[in-house]
């Protein structure tokens, strides 16, 4: 056809060297036009899928697992050339510094060795000033993450020093010079009655005063330091003191039970002793002048020993391990207006008896490593056992973690090990977010949210499950007045309403979908919320007064003459109840102050606090439900009434044929035919309530408790992340809990929306095959 | 759909009958559209009236007030607001109630004067005033610290020394308020526009300097140029400084001094008043002209105390750049991606479970592409354009922190579902005809696109903007995260290189009404300013949306003519 016409049409051809090429451009411009539009759409769509990746990608390195790798190890004992003092025995005591380049042990000649973590390569000495004769026996550590130590001696002395590290940056490199200070005195401490080997000593350093407590052949003593700033010069004068303790029964210096271990919480009130195989004794020290015994319990059953003992970080909580390889977990718990000792949890590291518990120095972590030299890695508060690793041959005689907890050294059979931890966050686990947990100073276990504080040793409560409770809660009160509202407004729209009207009443209200959330929060919060405080009982009414205004109002109407009714046309009643449900609304607000007089005694706010008990919040889930209720209303609305107005029009003709009245037919026919549209409206209105932030961030208090009374306020997981998340620091766990919410949020919406939808298009073709 | 009538003839009418017929259910559900409507424009008839009152100049009230066993004092100001409250309310907040009167009216009294009563609004109970008088020559300063002050002026001072006092002071003291601000105007622009423009350059400079220094770059013919500009600069900036220093002394020259309804009297700088107004002797036409003249300011000025006075120019200004940046990311991409669906793609399962979540994208939370945006742009990909582009600024980041650009971009994805949908459904509505005949006439797919079918949807792409720019503009929850703040010292737009500040972070009017409604410390008085402000979000909002309907309509109408 082409080259006939060619052929008949001399005058053209369509075949020359430039129509050729510019056709071809032309081509080529329609491929590079499909190749960009692919790419390019195709592009938009993986981006937008990227949020999901994303979220994921941010919130899965919360549950790795933790790994131990092993960097190096040396000989504990090396001794290099220029090395002043030799070292000739294993470490007593092991500590790294922040950045875990530079480890300090300590040995019996009083030498504090500084020496490269990574190569074991000595760096510097310090020579504790001991008396001439005598030997460290024994060093501790005043608590987790502290630089305060106590050196116990042979000769019955304590000598207290300070072990830090300074930072300095010549040439743009980091230089970290240990340094070794001595807070009280240089001399060492005498304690009292003491002249064998000290055999256990415990420290703790307070605003007012130090105590220390040590054994020394079963002797038990305490000795308090009593400290004096000057203000102006800010030197410290000491003045020591000894502390009579109670008389601990078993004890005596000959034979009886062996004192095994002491522990002064930081806030130097208790004193345990430990002693015996698992007589755990607990003094109370909070008047040091009248100390006495608290509580004497048995940590362990009988025939099991207690092999380690330790505080956790913020000394609230005991770490306990014993000989069957379990570590326990115990702390003080309120019980009838008594503190006891309670056993909270426990974790599992073998068979073998624990031999040395270490805590992390700023999480509730701790590492714990038995007499065969396994090793294993825990988190308190999630219940976790991170992980348990076989890291040396036998018994490690010395174990110190880093306080970014991110290394581990240790000295095991004359061999120093220094491991790198990967353990970014051991404070997520199924239980944490979602169970119970029993938090330190609790008196029983509970779903907290309490993400940070500002001391240092807070154990974060990460439960979502307040959270997601007070979503639940906001879109539940939201969905109580949207979804009949919503829903018979789109009854009579989409079924009853004239179709002049219709046209002008649905753009009205899909209209209120554009208006800003912002604006909806501030006027329930500024405005809803006190005139609810004050016009509680008026709130009320309303719902007895609009509804019963209305039916007593369409009753006289149906019972007046038709030639009046009929002047009005069918399908207009909405538009005459407008002033009906102004006025009994009017009505309800003004009669609220005297209603409360006549039924509560003029405050019902009072009257429920003191009479039901039900604690009132000015911004409390009411709040949020009327404001909340009102944003979801156009999109259920909008939903709604599509369905319900696409329903075949022969369906309802049939009916109504058929002798049903409109109602009936409404009942019957209509709306179970549009109800799966119907539903997936209230999805799509409850995804929306889900996720709505600025309103439930405004109109509520953001406590997060959870509770269903509607006079209290929650605290959504949305409101949750736009308070918390400027703050938080990027990559911490706290960080990834956060996107974790975001994460859940996302899918929950998808979810919902995808299945609404799934409903919808499956609707719309049983509709057409109607 | 009629009702059916029949079961209620007049004459035996019963309840049990009426019941029956399901009238009432009807009834009730019409009721449920009465009451939507009602919340609906109820709700935006109390913006509108709230945020027009506000620029409205009340009468000024003094009176006596008297609470019952405590002694009589002055009050005076404009009653804002009254409710009815049961005595036992004002019982329980220490008010003594004497008589048996069990129903209080209670006023919420604007009496300014926060330097000296310590807050700006009381409640009052109605019936313990008397002897109110609206006296004409109390007047309303409005102040540029501690908000409005009521009270009568006594004299006006220059340098100390009375020059004016009695009936003339009034207009003595106008005279030289019109003076104080003429300079108050000065000194703005040195301070805003002249030293700011210095400052930005020599923090170039230093930038110049340390990306010299990175580059190992030690030059020092560039070194002395540059010491030689900022020796230049800072004594540009001196000269700045000594004018402003003039400029200060004749602004703070005079005083005045006035007296509270109370009787304290006080002196203060003329410098610190920003309008100053007899209420109670403006006639009609002066209180429209003062209406005007305050909404002029709304709109045009700078926020002033902590944002709840003055105007929100820089919000409404960050508002539209942000969108502006918006609508160029989006419109672009958001169309590809529909013309890629529906005129390229193949139409399998594939293409239809996309266009399923593309469509369901919309539906997530808005705080969701907040933490996207703030993970994704700010700390990843901001933190690698730092690095490579703006390591001289280190460890301050440019990009690395959020702003204007991140806030667009996130909220261009956010609103890319809107854009996607509306677009498709425009292409969607297009006849096939059309396009066959357009192929049928020789032309390649591409030139059918161009040529015929977009000019086609372009209404479609319209709408989807509209929307976009709709939801955009009230959007608040994700912006907190990647780039609003309170208060940004200058517009993301000026002057000083590079002129657009993609990396500043800027003022929303979402986020303002946020802000100034709960995190200002004086609630009270800045609750008016916040109603002025949603009316105003709330205007733009229902005007761009209102267009979206109109354009769409026009859209059906003019393709029912060609299906037909």
């Amino acid at each position: 056809m082409y080259q006939n016409s060619m052929d008949n049409s001399p005058g053209i051809d369509f075949n020359t060297p430039a129509l050729k090429k510019y056709r071809s451009l032309r081509f080529l411009k329609d491929r590079l036009a499909r190749w960009g539009v692919a790419s390019g759409g195709l592009g938009v769509i993986v981006a937008i899928l990227l949020i999901f990746f994303y979220l994921l990608y941010e919130v899965l390195p919360l549950f790795n697992r933790a790994e131990i790798t092993r960097v190096a190890s040396y000989p504990s004992a090396l001794t290099f050339v220029d090395e002043p003092v030799a070292t000739k025995k294993a470490p007593i005591f092991l500590a790294v510094e922040e950045q875990a380049e530079v480890a300090m042990q300590s040995e019996a000649s009083g030498n504090l060795r500084f020496f490269s973590s990574q190569t074991g390569e000595w760096l510097q000495n310090e020579l504790l000033p001991i008396p001439a004769g005598s030997e460290v026996v024994r060093v501790v550590r005043d608590a987790a993450g502290s630089n305060l130590m106590a050196a116990g001696l042979t000769n019955g002395e304590v000598i207290l020093f300070d072990q830090g590290y300074r930072i300095t940056w010549p040439d743009d490199r980091r230089k970290i010079t240990p340094e070794v200070s001595y807070p009280y005195e240089r001399q060492p401490f005498a304690i009292k009655d003491f002249s064998a080997p000290v055999a256990q000593l415990a420290i703790s350093d307070g605003e007012e005063k130090l105590l220390m407590a040590a054994s020394s052949n079963n002797q038990l003593v305490m000795e308090v330091v009593h400290k004096e700033a000057d203000f102006l010069t800010e030197s410290v004068t000491v003045e020591q003191q000894s502390v009579a303790l109670p008389v601990i029964s078993g004890l005596s210096a000959q034979g009886g039970l062996d004192i095994r271990q002491l522990l002064i919480d930081p806030e130097q009130t208790w004193l345990y002793v430990l002693s015996g195989s698992n007589q755990l004794t607990v003094i109370n020290i909070s008047d040091i002048d009248r100390p006495y015994i608290h509580e004497t319990l048995n940590l362990t059953a009988k025939g099991v020993d207690v092999t380690a003992m330790t505080f956790l970080l913020g000394g609230v909580s005991l770490l306990v391990g014993d000989s069957e390889g379990n570590i326990a977990q115990w702390f003080m718990v309120r019980e009838d207006g008594r503190l006891n000792l309670h056993n909270i949890r426990s974790f599992s590291l073998g068979n073998d008896p624990i031999d040395k518990i270490v805590p992390e120095h700023r999480r509730k972590g701790f590492l714990a490593s038995d007499v065969k030299g396994q090793v294993g890695l825990y988190y308190t508060t999630a219940n976790r056992s991170l992980l348990v690793e076989p890291l040396a041959a036998g018994r490690i005689d010395q174990m110190a973690v880093a306080p970014r907890g991110n290394y581990l050294i240790l000295a095991s059979q004359g061999e120093t090990q220094f491991l790198k931890i990967d353990n970014e966050h051991p404070e997520i686990s199924w239980s944490a977010l979602w169970g119970k947990v029993w938090y330190e100073s609790y008196h029983q276990p509970d779903y907290i949210w309490q993400s940070s504080a500002s001391n240092n040793d807070f154990e974060p409560k990460l439960s979502l499950m307040p959270l997601s409770f007070g979503t639940l809660k906001a879109a539940f009160y939201a969905m109580l007045l949207a979804a009949p509202l919503a829903i018979c407004a789109a009854i009579y729209t989409a079924y009853f309403m004239a179709p002049g009207m219709r046209r002008k009443v649905k753009p009205v209200i899909e209209l209120m979908e554009a208006l800003p959330t912002v604006i909806l929060g501030f006027l329930a919060g500024l405005w809803l919320a006190p005139l609810i405080e004050n016009q509680l009982v008026g709130i009320f009414a309303l719902l007895l007064f609009v509804p019963a205004g209305i039916l007593m109002f369409a009753f006289a109407w149906d019972g007046l003459p038709a030639t009046i009714r009929h002047r009005i046309p069918d399908g207009m009643q909405a538009g005459l109840l407008v002033p009906v449900v102004l006025l009994s609304g009017a009505l309800a607000m003004s009669l609220s102050s005297s209603l409360e007089l006549w039924l509560f005694d003029g405050d019902m706010r009072t009257w429920l606090t003191t009479e039901l008990g039900i604690p009132y919040d000015q911004r409390n889930a009411l709040v949020v439900g009327l404001a909340m209720g009102f944003a979801v209303i156009p999109t259920i609305f909008s939903i709604a009434e599509d369905a319900i107005f696409s329903v075949p029009r022969h369906l309802t003709y049939g009916s109504l044929a058929l002798g049903a009245t409109p109602w009936q037919t409404l009942i019957r026919v209509v709306l179970l035919t549009a109800s799966p549209g119907i539903f997936s409206a209230l999805m799509i209105g409850m995804g929306r309530a889900v996720g709505e932030t600025m309103i439930v961030l405004m109109a509520t208090g953001n406590t997060p408790i959870m509770d269903a009374n509607i006079f209290e306020g929650m605290r959504t997981l949305a409101a949750n992340i736009a308070v918390e998340m400027p703050e938080s620091e990027v990559g911490s766990s706290h960080y990834r809990i956060l996107f974790l919410a975001a994460l859940v949020l996302f899918l929950f919406t998808f979810v919902v929306n995808t299945a609404a939808e799934m409903v919808r298009h499956r609707l719309r073709k049983k509709y057409s095959s109607l | 759909m009629t009702m059916n009538n029949s079961l209620q003839s007049p004459g035996k009418r019963s309840v049990g009958a009426w019941i029956n017929s399901g009238a009432p259910w009807v009834w009730l559900n019409a009721g449920a559209v009465a009451i939507s409507l009602v919340l609906v424009i109820g709700l935006l008839g109390l913006i509108a009236v709230r945020g027009l009152g506000h620029f409205w100049p009340g009468q000024i009230m003094v009176a006596d007030y008297q609470p019952p066993g405590q002694a009589v004092r002055m009050v005076a100001g404009e009653i804002t607001d009254s409710e009815e409250v049961p005595a036992a309310r004002l019982e329980s907040s220490g008010l003594e109630v004497v008589n048996g009167q069990e129903l209080y009216t209670r006023d919420l009294l604007k009496q300014g004067n926060r330097d000296l009563s310590g807050a700006d609004f009381v409640w009052i109970v109605d019936e313990w005033l008397s002897n109110r008088q609206y006296p004409e020559d109390i007047m309303v300063l409005e102040r540029r610290e501690w908000g409005n002050f009521y009270g009568f002026l006594e004299s006006v001072q220059e340098d100390g020394i009375t020059v004016a006092s009695g009936e003339s002071a009034w207009i003595v003291f106008n005279e030289r308020l019109d003076r104080a601000l003429t300079i108050y105007q000065a000194i703005y622009q040195i301070e805003k526009h002249d030293i700011g423009s210095i400052n930005a350059a020599i923090e170039q400079l230093r930038l110049a300097e340390r990306r010299l220094e990175l580059s190992g770059d030690r030059d020092p013919v560039r070194q002395a140029e540059i010491q030689a500009e900022r020796k230049q600069l800072n004594q540009e900036y001196q000269q700045l400084e000594t004018q402003l220093g003039d400029l200060y002394r004749a602004f703070n020259r005079d005083s005045f001094v006035a007296r509270t309804v109370a009787g304290q009297t006080l002196e203060q700088p003329i410098s610190k008043v920003v309008r100053a107004y007899q209420p109670n002797t403006l006639s009609l036409t002066d209180k429209i002209g003062f209406y005007f003249d305050k909404v002029g300011e709304f709109i045009l000025d700078d926020p002033r105390e902590a944002n709840t006075e003055g105007g929100v120019f820089p919000a409404i200004f960050g508002t539209v750049m942000m969108v502006i940046l918006m609508s160029i990311m989006v419109t672009p991409f958001g169309v590809i991606a529909a013309v890629y669906l529906r005129e390229y793609a193949s139409q399998g399962w594939m293409t239809r479970a996309i266009r399923v979540a593309v469509n369901n994208l919309a539906g997530v939370p808005s705080i969701v592409y907040g933490v996207f945006g703030l993970g994704f742009f700010i700390y990843f990909a901001g933190a690698k354009i730092d690095n490579l582009f703006f390591a001289e600024a280190l460890p301050s980041p440019t990009f690395g922190t959020p702003g204007l650009l991140w806030a667009s971009i996130t909220l261009a994805l956010l609103t890319l579902p809107v854009v996607i949908v509306a677009t498709e459904e425009g292409l969607s509505r297009i006849p096939r005809s059309v396009r066959e005949g357009s192929l049928a006439l020789g032309a390649t797919k591409a030139e059918t696109l161009w040529r015929v079918v977009l000019p086609m949807a372009s209404p479609a792409m319209m709408t989807g903007l509209i929307l976009a720019v709709a939801r955009a503009a009230g959007e608040v929850a994700p912006l907190m995260l990647v780039g609003v703040v309170k208060l940004a010292p200058s517009l993301p737009l000026d002057g000083n290189y590079p002129y657009l500040h993609l990396d500043q972070k800027f003022m929303h009017l979402g986020f303002h009404i946020f802000d100034v409604g709960f995190q200002s410390p004086n609630v009270e008085a800045a609750r008016p300013l916040v109603y002025a402000t949603a009316l105003l979000l709330v205007m733009v909002i229902a005007v761009l949306n209102l267009s979206a309907v109109a354009i769409r309509n026009r859209l059906r109408e003019k393709y029912k003519s060609l299906e037909d």
